[in-house]
Order: C-alpha cells, then sequence, then structure tokens
C-alpha cells in the first residue's frame, strides 16, 4: 500500500516534465521545416507571408528583400495576388516568414504593460500592507482579487469600446495600438503583481518594523529602508512572474493591437503579437506558413519557460 | 532622580473586556537598572512598550493615568501619554529607545545599521556619522569583532553579534532612557553573558528598565525589581530586598519557584 502509494504520486510528479518535455517536442518538430529553411534569420526578418522571386535561394537575396520592408498588409490581398500574378510571368517565386513584427509586438506591449503597471501595484501594495486600516485593507484585497479573476476578454471588449478611445484621444495615433494594447495588458497583471508584492511585504516581521520605529523612524522611512529591502526578491519575483502572464497574454491583445503585420514605428501604431499570430493564422495555414507558427510557438515558448524559470530559480527560491 | 515616573497608570487593549494593566504606579531611577520580572501573561512586556508608545503603532488602545518622562533641558516632566503628533513620537521614540526578544538586524550593511538611527535624524557628516558609529560600537563592545567588515551585511553576524549590533544601533541616537524587552531571550547562555556585561555598562550613561523571564538575571544586574502579577504591580522595591526579603507572599511565591 505504502509503496503503491509512492509510485502513484511519483508518476503525478513525473508526468508534468513529460508534458512539459513532450510540448517541447511536439513544437520543435512542427517547427523544423521553418527553422530549416529561415534559420536564425527568422528572428530580425520583419517579411511574414510575403512572396519573392527565387532567382538566387541564398540567405543574402532574402535578407535584401526582407530588408526593402514591403510588408503585406492583409488589407492589401487584393493587390498582393496581382502582384504574385505578375512576378509569376517573370520568375517562379516563394513565400517568406519571418517573426520580427510579433516578436517587437509581443516584447514592446509587454514592457508597456509592465511600466504602466510596476509603479501602481506598488502603491497598491503598500497601501494594502502598511497603510490601510485592517477592514479596509482585506475589502480592497478582496476587490483586487476579484480583479484578477476577471476574463481576459472582457478586458479585451472594456479596452475597445471604452479605452482606446480614450487612448487615442490622450495620445493621437490609431485607437487600436501598441500602447492600447500595453495599457490594458497592464491593468491585467496589475492586480497580479500587487497581490504577490502585498503578500511579499506582510511577510516583513513585525519586531523588524517596530525597531526601526524604536529609532524615531517614520512610516515612509520603515517602508523604503525596512520593508522594501526586506521583501526585495519576493517584489522582484512578483513583477517576472507578471511579465510571465503578460508575454502568453491572447485575447486582450487580440482585440487591442490592431493584428497586422507591420513594424510599428511609434508605439501609438497597430501591430501584431506572437500568440494573436498564432490564434488569428493558424486556422489556415498550411505547409511553411504553418510550420513558421509553430516556429513563432516555440519562440513564445522558450521565451516565458526562460523568465519564469529565471524567477523560480533566482528569486522566489530564496523568498521562503 | 527619576528619569520616568508611571502614575495610576491603566492600559487596555482593543477590544479586550478587561485592561490588562491595573493602576500601575512605577518610578524608573535615573542611570540605574530597573528590571520587570513576572509570570507570563503578567503585562510586564506591556508596561514596556507602553514606555516609549510603540503599542500605538497598532491604533485603538486605551490609556489611562500618568507616564512622566524627565525633560533633560527644563528638568521638569512630560506626560508622554499626551502625546499626539507624529513628530513628537518620533522625538519620544529618540529618547526612549528599545531592544527586542530577537535580534532585529536590518537588511543592509553593519556601518548602515548604527548609523540608521542617526541618519533619519537628519545627520549627513561623513565623519560624524563614522565617529559616532565607531563609538556606538566600541561601546556595545562589538568594534573589535566587526571593525574589519563594516561594509558586510549584518545578517552575517552571529545571534549574539546581531543583538549587539541592534544595542548599538540603539545607543548611536543616544538615549536617555533604553528598552530591553527580554533581550537574551533567543541568546546562548555565553551571548547572554556579554550582553548583561553591556547593559550593566550602558547604566552610566543611560537609564534602563529589562524585561526578563530570567529571575538570576534580573538579580545578578538590576538595582530595582519589580514584581508584576495578572496586571497588577504586587511589589517593587530594591533588587537585593525582592529577592531576599520579600514583603509580599505572591512575590515570595514566584522567586521562590513555587508558580510561575
Amino acid at each position: 500500500m505504502e509503496k503503491l502509494f509512492q509510485k502513484i504520486s511519483f508518476s503525478s510528479a513525473t508526468l508534468v516534465f513529460i508534458i512539459l518535455l513532450g510540448i517541447f517536442i511536439t513544437l520543435f518538430d512542427a517547427a523544423r521545416p521553418a527553422i530549416n529553411e529561415f534559420g536564425l534569420h527568422f528572428i530580425v526578418d520583419p517579411a511574414w507571408n510575403k512572396e519573392v522571386p527565387i532567382t538566387t535561394p541564398q540567405a543574402d537575396s532574402i535578407k535584401k528583400v526582407s530588408d526593402s520592408s514591403e510588408v503585406v498588409n492583409p488589407d492589401d490581398y487584393s493587390d498582393d495576388d496581382g502582384m504574385i500574378m505578375e512576378d509569376e510571368d517573370d520568375t517562379p517565386t516563394k513565400t517568406i516568414y519571418g517573426g520580427l513584427v510579433p516578436l517587437v509586438g509581443t516584447i514592446f506591449s509587454t514592457l508597456i504593460a509592465l511600466a504602466f503597471a510596476m509603479p501602481i501595484a506598488m502603491g497598491i501594495a503598500i497601501f494594502l500592507a502598511e497603510i490601510a486600516p485592517k477592514n479596509i485593507s482585506s475589502f480592497v484585497g478582496g476587490a483586487i482579487e476579484l480583479l484578477a479573476a476577471i476574463p481576459s476578454i472582457i478586458f479585451g471588449m472594456w479596452g475597445l469600446y471604452y479605452f482606446a478611445p480614450i487612448v487615442a484621444d490622450l495620445f493621437g495615433g490609431f485607437q487600436v495600438s501598441l500602447l492600447t494594447a500595453g495599457l490594458v495588458l497592464g491593468v491585467m497583471i496589475l492586480p497580479f503583481m500587487a497581490a504577490i508584492t502585498r503578500d511579499s511585504m506582510n511577510t516583513t516581521p513585525d519586531i523588524l518594523k517596530e525597531s526601526a520605529y524604536a529609532l524615531g523612524a517614520t512610516k515612509f522611512e520603515v517602508i523604503k529602508d525596512v520593508i522594501f529591502p526586506y521583501s526585495k526578491v519576493g517584489i522582484i519575483g512578483s513583477i517576472i512572474l507578471s511579465l510571465g502572464r503578460a508575454l502568453g497574454e491572447t485575447m486582450a491583445v487580440a482585440f487591442l493591437i490592431g493584428s497586422i503585420f507591420e513594424l510599428p514605428h511609434k508605439i501609438t501604431d497597430p501591430t501584431i503579437s506572437i500568440p494573436v499570430a498564432l490564434a488569428n493564422n493558424f486556422g489556415e495555414a498550411s505547409g511553411l506558413g504553418m510550420s513558421s507558427l509553430f516556429y513563432l510557438a516555440l519562440i513564445l515558448f522558450v521565451m516565458s519557460f526562460a523568465v519564469i524559470s529565471f524567477a523560480k530559480f533566482f528569486f522566489l527560491r530564496k523568498a521562503d | 532622580m527619576l528619569v520616568m515616573n508611571i502614575e495610576k497608570f491603566s492600559f487596555t487593549y482593543p477590544g479586550a473586556e478587561a485592561p490588562s494593566l491595573k493602576n500601575i504606579t512605577l518610578p524608573i531611577e535615573k542611570n540605574k537598572i530597573t528590571s520587570l520580572i513576572g509570570p507570563s501573561g503578567c503585562g510586564k512586556s506591556t508596561l514596556l512598550r507602553s514606555m516609549n508608545r510603540i503599542h500605538d503603532l497598532y491604533p485603538g488602545n486605551t490609556y489611562d493615568g500618568k507616564i512622566n518622562l524627565l525633560n533633560e533641558t527644563t528638568g521638569e516632566y512630560d506626560n508622554i501619554l499626551a502625546i499626539k503628533k507624529e513628530n513628537d513620537f518620533i522625538q519620544l521614540r529618540q529618547k526612549v529607545g528599545m531592544i527586542f526578544q530577537k535580534p532585529t538586524p536590518f537588511p543592509m550593511s553593519i556601518f548602515d545599521n548604527v548609523a540608521y538611527g542617526l541618519k533619519i535624524d537628519g545627520i549627513k557628516n561623513k565623519s560624524e556619522l563614522s565617529d559616532r558609529v565607531e563609538a556606538a560600537l566600541k561601546g556595545s563592545a562589538l568594534w573589535n569583532e566587526v571593525s574589519d567588515r563594516l561594509g558586510k551585511s549584518a545578517m552575517g553576524l552571529s545571534g549574539g553579534q546581531q543583538q549587539r549590533l541592534c544595542i548599538a544601533r540603539a545607543v548611536a541616537v543616544k538615549p536617555e532612557v533604553l528598552l530591553f524587552d527580554e533581550p537574551t531571550s533567543a541568546l546562548d547562555p555565553i551571548s547572554t553573558a556579554a550582553i548583561e556585561e553591556l547593559i550593566v555598562e550602558l547604566r552610566n550613561d543611560i537609564s534602563i528598565a529589562i524585561v526578563t523571564h530570567n529571575m538570576q538575571q534580573a538579580s545578578r544586574i538590576s538595582d530595582y525589581t519589580a514584581f508584576m502579577y495578572l496586571g497588577d504591580l504586587i511589589e517593587f522595591d530594591k533588587t537585593e530586598n525582592i529577592f531576599l526579603n520579600p514583603k509580599e507572599q505572591q512575590t515570595e511565591d514566584y522567586i521562590t519557584g513555587r508558580f510561575g
């Protein structure tokens, strides 16, 4: 009985690693045609679903074409069709795929989200952990946990119909843009970040805070000099975990980022992120296009995995 | 001469029906060591924590009576229970320092720990800071052990060293009174002996009140002893009288180990 129980619990734990490894292998296998075709150049190539002539099918020529930054826009699809026909008259063509646009969109929307959420989350956490009376603290804390429970599609709808016009009014540019997506993403990770930061600030022993007060410190000085340094590790961990969440968010961003394969020149330009590219194009993709989507998915997987394991091994472990 | 004079002091925690301290009257002599002894829950820590109003970090306490603190400049006594403004609390806590049950080094270097109270008091001059840090560490018998690693984290010190660091940190701001709340309860006997020796030396400059569970400690180091039981001050006298010739039956029962 004892042995059996041990085996069952051991195999449950092993299952996690098998799933993790399985996902990685599946992604890698499906992405292999694209990896063989484009290599690491995929990461810096802004062209997606672009027809190029295959006069000299070498890396140099692909690079040349991609540098011309002529990008296919879904809206202009009919024009492209015409172009392809023309091209086909002259030389045989092939379609190339590059991951730079969604990669840039993912990284920048995440960075905007972090820049927006971090100061507010710290403010909320400080208020809840140190300033608010107990009953208010637990009430607001509960509200924040509810905010974290709202499905992301609702954030997307709210963002599109209410928030996007405000952002466009304030900053100019398009309603759907990197900035709008980043800000709504920020609102989404805010409760998560605030809650973890509050929890790690609450681990500061009362006696340590009292020692600072007993030296004549003010509340602000106690927060700055004792609580922050003491809970630093947990706070950094909360930021990195939120970053991991923002990287993979799909639905809300799909509503707000504009979903076009175009490099943004300003933060108010529309673009696309990796999860949105996957969600929008997976249905119709085939062949090399499908494989390139898997390549994107693999990049996202490795990024999120790296971020989360970095947080786990360097920060959260020490916080215990 | 008295540095503090507690008069008919009662204290009730928020939400509690009965007061935790009832009508306490206790003098704290200047440049002497006064120890508070009694079984767990007798209110000795509560009384100590009233003497720098550290209780007020948690709102809702009810005070009654007076705790008078000698004002060194005017020679008069101020009732610290009348304090309401944050600035006055800060001044009170600079005059009445506190050492806790466990060492509480801040997560910063040894130097910064000792300099902390000075820095928040507005002292910025580097040489003055290092002079006063050195003096405080020497006064706490820690200088020889840490002078070569002042920039290192205070977390790397042993428990006994950390507690002496906390004493140095409190001494650096030159308080008039230091409150010790069972300062050796988390330490081994050798570290305890070092702390006791240090407390006796500090008496020359600072008046001391110490809460202890350890009756031998009270009899070894203190000049006066107060025995408390269930929120009442049962007996207060010179330490030798309390331990050799107690007037109250309860005091005698406690110090002879019949209860507690």
